[in-house]
């Protein structure tokens, strides 16, 4: 087997240790070493966004990043989003609200990215989100339901179409 | 009654997706698995001299190394999924995929070796190491070098690379062309490109050594063929193999593609290695070996008459099929038939010849070929229209079949093998609305021209309309059972890829059994669950699998009212069912819980009536003599920079009849996010290929999907014109925003160019699709030196009696 080295990070406030090669990917470490299936795998050259989590609260695609890179990094996954079991982050209840999601692989790297955005810019316009949204790739919904589950969130007014 | 169906109900499905819960197939985990990964091959088409594991076996972690030769009596081709129709005339020759390429291999991608081993990551190291020989051979890539003669083969055993012509008409086009004022002819190209569902594919399997039953967790939109397929190759009875479809990220077309190479190894892997093997499709892989669809070349002539009126159509066709055919002709089929569109059309003559190439196969991507269809209509009214003096939208005013001709016959065969047939609908209406709305009159009257003059801004208006053939049989079944706890369970054999089945077909059953949205529980996709099915495809969810579900629940709700009467001393017909109990309507004081009322069915003591089954639960199945047809308008407002060539999409609208809804917020998000589709196709879209057969551009850094700057809030109206084809009257959605979408844009675009001033704009004509800024200032710059109005190259106008309008007059406009 290959040389593996220990190292210990912080995932949705709890402290994790894990040995890892030196080429594992922190999504594969995510996902497949501690078990957060929730952070999705779409393209693995960092384009499609679904493997986003927070990295000291800055959204980070998880494919283009070595686990061993991680070492003391404190992430949050969408596991980590709601406030409790049974219960939904308000941009998670957004999305729900506005129908922002179909097959719902994207999403969770979406929510990440939004989260982050939000608590940046706080009341975005239209454009600001769709800007922001633009480092995701989602082939179902067309992102006007996303932008408008946003928005909501925000506490803009339901925008009209134009 | 339907306090719950055409309601917008937020879906039960969402928060498992939203929280990371819901399991998706590379989230399938079990002990002791290994992981597999393919050789495949680099060039798109070679002799296969050598393929050797041996060394490959060597390497750290690896359990097993697989070529066809180890295949034994298992390597075989793929089945026919669909079989030709029964059209007087066809040809078709059947060349389906291999588990393992053998003698030759067809396409770059196709898949030469397996190995397995501990982890991906070690799979993945070790196939450098499988000793692949091949002999290169001259590829087969362009569709019309493809039938010339001394072409390659692509089939060595055949003597061209035709895999199918398939002549259809009816009506005499040549009286029809002889009669005609104006005759226009016209060759068309679309292109279309792969279906980039974010999910990638990927297969696990699993014997459990304990119940010998064998499970394949499939990112299949087919889940209960995918078990009949497998357990008879396998040769195993079809009780002991259990195929589960989990949450599926994306479908549109290809996973319903059987059966994959891989879909074929990996169950036998898992067998013969006695472990559980999951492969994982990557986005690379993704490019070759999942099914795409792709270009056609139309040569197509419409006839009319001096007031517009269509007297015929010819449209001879090349579409390419890919290296192989497992799909049968269900695509270019449908762009057969879907020409015709809401028109009278009296004369038809269209002949299509699908040709094989070395590139992964075509099979239906949503749309499935009929975008290719109304783009050759639309574009050959909107040119009629211009030659004629007419308005765009009169031309199509004046085609238009009438609500009194429902259902219309149209004589040609359609890809379920029935007569194309209409079953309702009403074109007019969803027209005058996208006109009112979109303030065409006003536009073409002059709102236009003073733009540009006032502005200098150079905007386009596109208005055009499709039918979208839903909803083919032959038949879906449903389970609705009531739980003790007063829940509902219903299980059917389709599987979900984000429709949002989990909750349209909760609302159906909801309704029927008087509870909450909430309180029912959908399985789709397992086939333990349920066993009978065919699959989601051709926008039947809705028209085929929910109506299966409303006949079932509706089932359970006699089996309900029958035993309430009994027990609470009253007639049936007293009786109502809601808030999840039954009650007598005149004392609702009378009355009991459903759930009370199934334990009551399913007692364990005492004598049963006789006749009479346990439990409150019926199985039900629907199949319809032949597919709906929705049908709708879409109308696009563009500017274009003619510097640039960039396109902004100012306003997109989708008037759209799908007969009745039952959630318009799924509809909406059906349509969104196929007009988002459409706007990848009509813009950025395009599988590049070299003479070699290489595909140029596959990643997303090269393959553009569009983005959420790119694609705008879509409105939407709505005409119903319910099915009679089904009890709910519904008609299906899932490909109508895309259908259209590249005729919308091709005419916004042309009437944006024609008006810019740039030198020849009055000639330029869109004759293609997709449209790159790049290839839109490569056709400004050919209609700049086209010397006279004789259009773009290989287009002419054919036989014109008289020309209403000189197009080198129009120096702008709306292009009337």
């Amino acid at each position: 087997m290959a040389e593996t080295l220990q190292i210990t990070l912080t995932v949705n406030g709890e402290t994790r240790a894990l040995e890892v090669e030196p080429r594992l990917l922190l999504s594969d470490a995510l996902r497949h070493g501690l078990g957060l299936t929730g952070t999705h795998v779409g393209c693995e050259h960092g384009v499609c966004g679904a493997c986003t989590v927070l990295w000291d609260g800055e959204p980070v695609r998880s494919c283009l990043i070595f686990a061993v890179q991680a070492e003391g990094a404190e992430l949050t996954t969408v596991e980590g989003l709601a406030p409790e079991a049974g219960a939904l982050h308000p941009l998670q209840e957004a999305f729900r609200a506005e129908h922002a999601l179909q097959c719902g692989f994207c999403t969770p790297g979406i929510l990440m990215s939004l989260v982050a955005f939000l608590r940046e810019r706080p009341d975005p316009d239209d454009r600001e989100v769709r800007e922001a949204l633009s480092g995701h790739l989602c082939r179902c919904t067309g992102y006007e339901n996303i932008v408008r589950a946003v928005l909501r969130v925000a506490g803009g007014a339901k925008p009209e179409a134009p | 009654m339907t306090r719950w169906v055409g309601a917008r109900v937020a879906r039960n499905e969402d928060p498992d997706l939203l929280t990371g819960r819901a399991v998706f197939i590379d989230d399938v985990t079990l002990p002791g698995m290994l992981h597999a990964a393919f050789v495949r091959s680099d060039f798109a088409h070679a002799r296969v001299r050598a393929v050797d594991g041996s060394a490959a076996l060597e390497r750290p972690g690896v359990r097993a190394v697989v070529t066809a030769a180890d295949l034994g009596d298992y390597w075989r081709p793929g089945p026919l999924l669909v079989p030709p129709p029964p059209i007087a005339g066809a040809v078709f020759h059947q060349r389906t995929q291999v588990p393992l390429a053998r003698d030759k291999v067809r396409h770059a991608g196709e898949p030469l070796a397996v190995v397995v081993a501990d982890s991906r990551y070690l799979a993945e190291d070790a196939l450098e190491a499988v000793r692949v020989d091949l002999e290169p051979l001259p590829a087969v890539v362009d569709l019309e070098a493809a039938l010339a003669p001394g072409a390659p083969l692509v089939h060595d055993d055949l003597d061209s690379n035709l895999a199918a012509f398939v002549p259809q008409g009816k009506g005499d086009w040549a009286a029809a062309r002889a009669a005609a004022d104006l005759v226009l002819g016209r060759r068309f190209r679309y292109d279309r490109g792969a279906a980039c569902a974010i999910e990638n594919r990927g297969v696990v399997a699993h014997r459990d050594p304990n119940s010998g039953q064998l499970t394949i967790w499939d990112t299949t939109q087919a889940p209960v063929p995918i078990r009949n397929g497998l357990a008879a190759m396998l040769g195993l009875p079809e009780s002991r193999v259990h195929v589960v479809a989990p949450f599926i990220g994306g479908g549109f077309g290809p996973k319903i593609m059987m059966f994959y190479p891989e879909e074929v190894l990996i169950p036998w892997l898992a067998l013969r290695l006695g472990r559980p093997v999951k492969w994982i499709e990557d986005r690379s892989e993704n490019f070759l070996a999942t099914t795409q669809e792709r270009g056609q070349i139309h040569d197509a002539e419409i006839a009319l008459d001096r007031d517009g009126r269509i007297l015929g159509v010819r449209d001879v066709f090349l579409h390419d099929t890919g290296a192989y055919d497992p799909y049968g002709l269900t695509v270019p089929i449908n762009s057969q038939c879907t020409l015709l569109g809401p028109y009278r059309v009296p004369a038809y003559q269209s002949e299509f010849r699908a040709v094989f190439t070395n590139k992964p196969i075509v099979t239906p991507y949503r749309g499935a070929g009929r975008q290719h269809g109304v783009f050759v209509m639309e574009r050959l009214l909107d040119l009629a229209a211009r030659e004629l003096g007419l308005d765009r939208v009169e031309i199509r005013r004046r085609n238009y079949l009438a609500p009194g001709d429902f259902p219309h016959r149209h004589g040609i065969v359609y890809q379920d093998f029935t007569e194309l047939t209409y079953d309702s609908g009403d074109y007019l209406p969803a027209l005058e609305k996208a006109v009112a709305r979109m303030g065409w009159e006003e536009f073409v009257g002059g709102g236009q021209e003073r733009a540009r003059r006032e502005e200098g801004r150079h905007l386009g208006m596109g208005i055009v309309s499709y039918i979208e053939g839903t909803g083919i049989g032959p038949y879906e079944g449903a389970r609705v059972k009531v739980e003790p706890s007063g829940r509902i369970d219903v299980a059917t054999g389709v599987g979900t890829q984000g429709q949002g089945h989990y909750t349209a077909f909760a609302q159906v059953v909801a309704d029927e059994l008087g509870v909450e949205v909430e309180d029912v529980r959908v399985t789709t996709g397992d086939t333990r669950e349920f066993g009978w099915g065919t699959g989601t495809f051709a926008s039947r969810g809705a028209a085929v699998a929910a109506v299966a579900c409303h006949a079932a629940a509706k089932l359970v709700r006699e089996k309900a009212l029958a035993l309430a009467a009994r027990e609470l001393g009253a007639a049936p017909e007293e009786l109502v069912i809601e808030g999840g109990r039954v009650a007598v309507a005149a004392d609702p004081a009378r009355s009991l819980p459903l759930g009370e009322l199934a334990r009551r069915a399913n007692p364990l003591r005492g004598a049963v009536t006789p006749g009479t089954e346990p439990g409150l639960q019926a199985t039900a199945y629907f199949g319809p003599d032949r597919g709906a047809t929705a049908s709708g308008v879409h109308a696009c407002l563009v500017e274009v920079d003619p510097e640039t060539m960039q396109v902004a999409i100012l306003r997109y609208l989708v008037v759209h009849d799908c007969g009745n809804v039952l959630n318009p917020a799924l509809l909406e998000g059906q349509i969104q996010g196929g007009v988002a589709q459409g706007i990848g196709n009509a813009f950025f879209e395009q599988l590049v290929w070299d003479a070699n057969g290489q595909l140029l551009n596959a990643s997303f850094m090269d393959y553009l999907l569009p983005t959420a700057t790119d694609v705008p809030a879509v409105e939407t109206d709505h005409v119903v014109t319910p099915s009679p084809l089904n009890p709910l009257g519904v008609k299906g959605a899932g490909e109508a925003g895309t259908i259209p979408v590249g005729a919308a844009f091709a005419q916004a675009v042309e009437d944006a160019l024609r008006g810019s001033g740039l030198p020849g704009a009055a000639r330029l004509e869109i004759l293609e699709i997709p449209l790159s800024p790049n290839r839109l200032f490569e056709l400004a710059r050919e209609a700049a030196r086209e010397p006279a109005a004789a259009g773009t190259p290989g287009a002419a106008v054919v036989g014109a009696r008289e020309s209403a309008a000189d197009p080198d007059a129009e120096s702008g406009g709306g292009g009337q």
